[in-house]
């Protein structure tokens, strides 16, 4: 056996250092773990500074043996490489783990241990940690907001609804598959406005919009037998002067009469909220903004100067103001720019602004796939004799939209986070809510529980959308 | 040019279209307008406001005008902003190496933060800090001082004033010292091209910004004293701390949330950054001799910037916009103050609305106006 020199470990004394350095670490971890699991403070009998610091001494020295180069014992080598490859990364594990052991015990007790889940008054809730009886007493209040309880369930049969009608595309048959693209653009939009029109307001608030929704798929369907050289005009006029031709002319009375079911009573936007009401809004958003930036990236790319102009000009002012600017507009300033009798509901004024707001990022974002491709994309297809649209639809916009699937999907996670923002319009969502629940007398001082519990759902969905675009990057990702 | 007809129609619908819009637009405000007797314009800027903000930097009280208001707004604002992007900074470039580390822990810690802030809400955010964080925190007679000098309350947080003699000489010693480094940068620019010879212009510099406002106080006559903020009491269960500055909780909450969530993105766009700048440039330096100081300084360093800088603006940019979310704690900013309170004392949606709609507008617009000025210059040049 060598001379053990304490200061510089060595191969050659393997277990020895292995030995001490992993009982000096131990001891310290133990001495986190007591102080912190059962509060009490095994080292008392050192001077409190002392007792403070001596885990990070006796674990930094533990460390400091342990890290022997080429030990040959596999797991030591692994440890020494991830945690332990120098004393300044040793302090920082070390802090790290005491930072883990000593906040285990606060949270885990103020979440479980403590909480109170039974009962359904504030009485119940007498112990140091959180209240769940409060999320589950306001649950309904939280997710459909201030819609009547006995309707409740026209919400969720219309989002189970929806969702099963979503998932068509995993089902399809190769037969069907081709008309996925025109499912999703046109027909599945179409019957999701139907069911939140029908079963979820029941009633006039969409009129104005079911008129221009009917005249846009009305003209989309006609669009496919007009010349392609006329398309582009029929498309700028015809919507236009079908919605015109709706509104005033033909089925004004027949279409009120539709919208009243027998048996279902109207629920005005007022009372549309919660987190369905987040949903809703980030589904039309999405929707809506998805169509419009498109356009304005072309626009902007455009050999036209003047809508080039016009592009650029819409684009950086939507992007230069923060969107609770732009629903203080939609909300005050709005209703000055329309005919007097002209009302329109505070729900679609928001959506409209979300959507033109958002649609200037989804606009930029195209933008830079468009400028990603290779010039010779557009040369080929246009030496194949393609026109304009059918340049873009086939060779171009395929390429480009798979090339921004993350910056895309970073679009509509800042779209759901935004929503929130529709306190300004007087429409409470799920955090609009809470902060109606908090100031109920019977509840007061529960707002932590209540933002936790918001903070958990809105985490869950936009790290599922995350992950989500992440696998659909790499489903299309393709090498060029 | 030749101008061909199917260039134009479409140009001319779409104009047509836009001028449609807008005329239909003007068209009824003006009839609206007219109905509620309403005029336009922008004389109530200089009317009286006679209403209160709470926090204000500049001196303001209800007998000053709308334009002070507005002022007012702005300040705090561009306050919020400046501070939120200190903090965000420093949070984010030390989070962005923090996920570049080789250690295992350090690594998933920094991920687990990204991950969390990024993924929740800005709003909500803001409101757990308002609503729920800094309300557990003490009262004034019963906060402990930290250091003796700063008292976190429920109220806010007091710290020292500095109280300073003489200082424009102050600032004069710091702009002339801001001005010789830049000579002496140019200097050893020179003197690298020509002879090949490397001057530590760091150290020069960090001794200058440091030495000659030092200076300032020894022979300038600048003195600098604190005044620490002192417990009184008003009435019998009612304490405030006189003296110092306060910094009101809405600002605290605010510039937390702002920074916290901003720093997430700064963290992606520094690890982007690093991790851009190819392997083969490091081992390129490395093979023609640098030092590891140098390959960091000459090599990696600017190119990183070049990745790291345009997404960072943006940001800025973001938590600056981000900033107009104080309204919803009333953190008394250009919107609570101006298109909150002013819009509902005088009525004028339109005016309001439109001046702070472009007072962001300019501020975003002037400062991607200097980013493009800056990618051009720093864009690789290619022959």
């Amino acid at each position: 056996m060598s001379k053990i020199n304490f200061l510089k470990p060595d191969k050659s004394n393997l277990n020895t250092f292995l030995y001490s350095g992993s009982f000096l670490f131990f001891l310290s971890i133990l001495d986190v773990s007591i102080n912190s699991f059962f509060s009490v403070n095994i080292t008392s009998f050192f001077p409190d500074f002392l007792s403070f610091v001596l885990p990070l001494i006796l674990g930094f020295i533990g460390l400091y043996f342990i890290r022997i180069e080429l030990s040959g014992i596999k797991r030591l080598d692994h440890l020494n490489k991830h945690i332990n490859t120098n004393n300044f990364n040793a302090i920082l594990s070390l802090l790290i783990i005491f930072i883990i052991i000593k906040s285990i015990p606060p949270a885990a007790s103020w979440l479980f241990i403590n909480a109170n889940f039974a009962g359904d008054s504030k009485d119940v809730c007498t112990g140091s940690g959180a209240c769940w009886t409060y999320i589950k007493v306001w649950m309904r209040r939280f997710m459909y907001g201030m819609y009547p309880n006995g309707e409740q369930w026209r919400i969720n049969l219309s989002f189970i609804s929806l969702a099963l009608l979503g998932s068509v595309g995993y089902f399809a048959t190769d037969k069907f598959k081709k008309y996925l693209t025109l499912y999703y653009v046109v027909i599945y939009p179409f019957i999701a406005f139907l069911f939140i029109f029908f079963f979820i307001s029941g009633g006039p608030v969409f009129f104005d919009f079911s008129y221009g929704i009917i005249a846009a798929i009305i003209s989309i369907i006609f669009g496919f037998f007009i010349p392609s050289k006329f398309r582009f005009y029929y498309f700028l006029l015809v919507p236009l002067g079908l919605y015109i031709l709706l509104k005033y002319f033909i089925f004004y009375e027949e279409l009120i009469e539709l919208g009243k079911l027998d048996g279902l009573n109207w629920v005005e936007t007022g009372a549309w909220g919660g987190l369905s009401l987040t949903f809703i809004i980030s589904f039309f958003c999405l929707i809506f903004c998805f169509p419009i930036g498109m356009a304005f990236a072309l626009g902007r790319r455009s050999g036209f100067p003047l809508i080039r102009y016009i592009s650029i000009g819409f684009i950086e002012f939507w992007r230069g103001v923060p969107l609770i600017t732009v629903l203080f507009m939609s909300a005050v300033m709005f209703p000055m720019f329309l005919p007097e009798d002209f009302f329109i509901d505070k729900l679609i004024r928001a959506i409209i602004a979300i959507s033109l707001f958002e649609a200037a990022y989804v606009a930029e974002v195209i933008r830079g796939g468009l400028q990603a491709l290779p010039r010779g994309q557009y040369e080929a297809a246009k030496s194949l004799g393609m026109g304009y649209w059918k340049m873009h639809i086939f060779v171009i916009l395929p390429q480009a939209l798979k090339l921004v699937i993350p910056g895309i999907a970073n679009t509509f996670l800042a779209l759901v986070k935004d929503t929130p923002l529709i306190f300004v319009v007087g429409l409470l969502e799920l955090v609009g809510m809470l902060n109606l629940a908090k100031t109920n007398p019977e509840w007061l001082g529960f707002a932590m529980e209540g933002y936790v519990f918001a903070a958990i759902i809105f985490w869950i969905i936009c790290y599922a959308m995350s992950k989500y675009s992440y696998n659909l990057e790499q489903k299309y990702k393709t090498d060029r | 040019m030749n101008f061909k007809l199917k260039d134009i129609i479409p140009q001319l619908i779409t104009v047509l279209a836009v001028v449609l819009v807008f005329g239909f637009f003007t068209y009824n405000a003006q009839v609206n307008m007219e109905n509620r007797g309403i005029d336009f314009g922008y004389g109530f800027l200089s009317q009286e406001s006679s209403f209160d903000v709470q926090f204000s930097l500049i001196e303001y009280d209800g007998s000053h005008s709308y334009f002070r208001a507005y002022l007012v707004g702005l300040l705090n604002t561009i306050l919020v902003s400046v501070i939120g992007i200190i903090f965000a900074t420093i949070l984010g470039v030390i989070v962005g190496i923090a996920r570049l580390s080789s250690n295992y822990l350090i690594n998933k810690f920094a991920a687990f933060y990204v991950e969390f802030f990024r993924n929740i809400p800005l709003l909500l955010q803001l409101f757990f800090w308002y609503f729920a964080a800094l309300r557990t925190l003490p009262l004034p007679q019963d906060a402990e001082s930290i250091f003796g000098v700063f008292y976190l309350t429920i109220k806010g947080l007091y710290v020292p004033a500095f109280v300073w003699e003489n200082l424009n000489i102050f600032f004069y010693t710091l702009i002339v010292a801001l001005i010789s480094i830049i000579i002496i940068r140019i200097y050893a620019k020179k003197i690298q091209e020509s002879q090949g010879k490397q001057i530590p212009v760091l150290l020069i510099s960090i001794g200058l910004i440091l030495f000659l406002p030092f200076l300032s106080f020894l022979i300038g006559g600048v003195s600098l004293s604190f005044e620490i903020p002192k417990l009184k009491q008003l009435a019998a269960t009612s304490f405030v701390y006189e003296g110092g500055l306060s910094l009101p909780p809405e600002l605290i909450a605010l510039t937390l949330a702002l920074s916290l969530y901003t720093a997430t993105f700064i963290a992606e766009c520094v690890r982007a950054g690093v991790q851009g700048v190819g392997k083969g440039q490091k081992e390129a330096a490395a093979s023609i001799g640098l030092t590891p100081n140098q390959v960091l300084k000459l090599v990696v360093m600017p190119q990183a910037l070049r990745i790291i800088i345009p997404p960072t603006t943006n940001q800025y940019l973001n938590l600056t916009k981000n900033s107009s979310l104080a309204a919803a704690i009333a953190y008394p900013d250009i919107v609570l103050v101006f298109a909150g309170t002013a819009l509902m004392q005088t009525g004028k949606a339109i005016e309001i609305v439109s001046i702070t709609m472009f007072t962001y507008l300019s501020l975003s617009i002037s400062i991607s106006l200097l980013m493009n000025w800056y990618n051009k210059k720093i864009a690789i040049q290619e022959k």
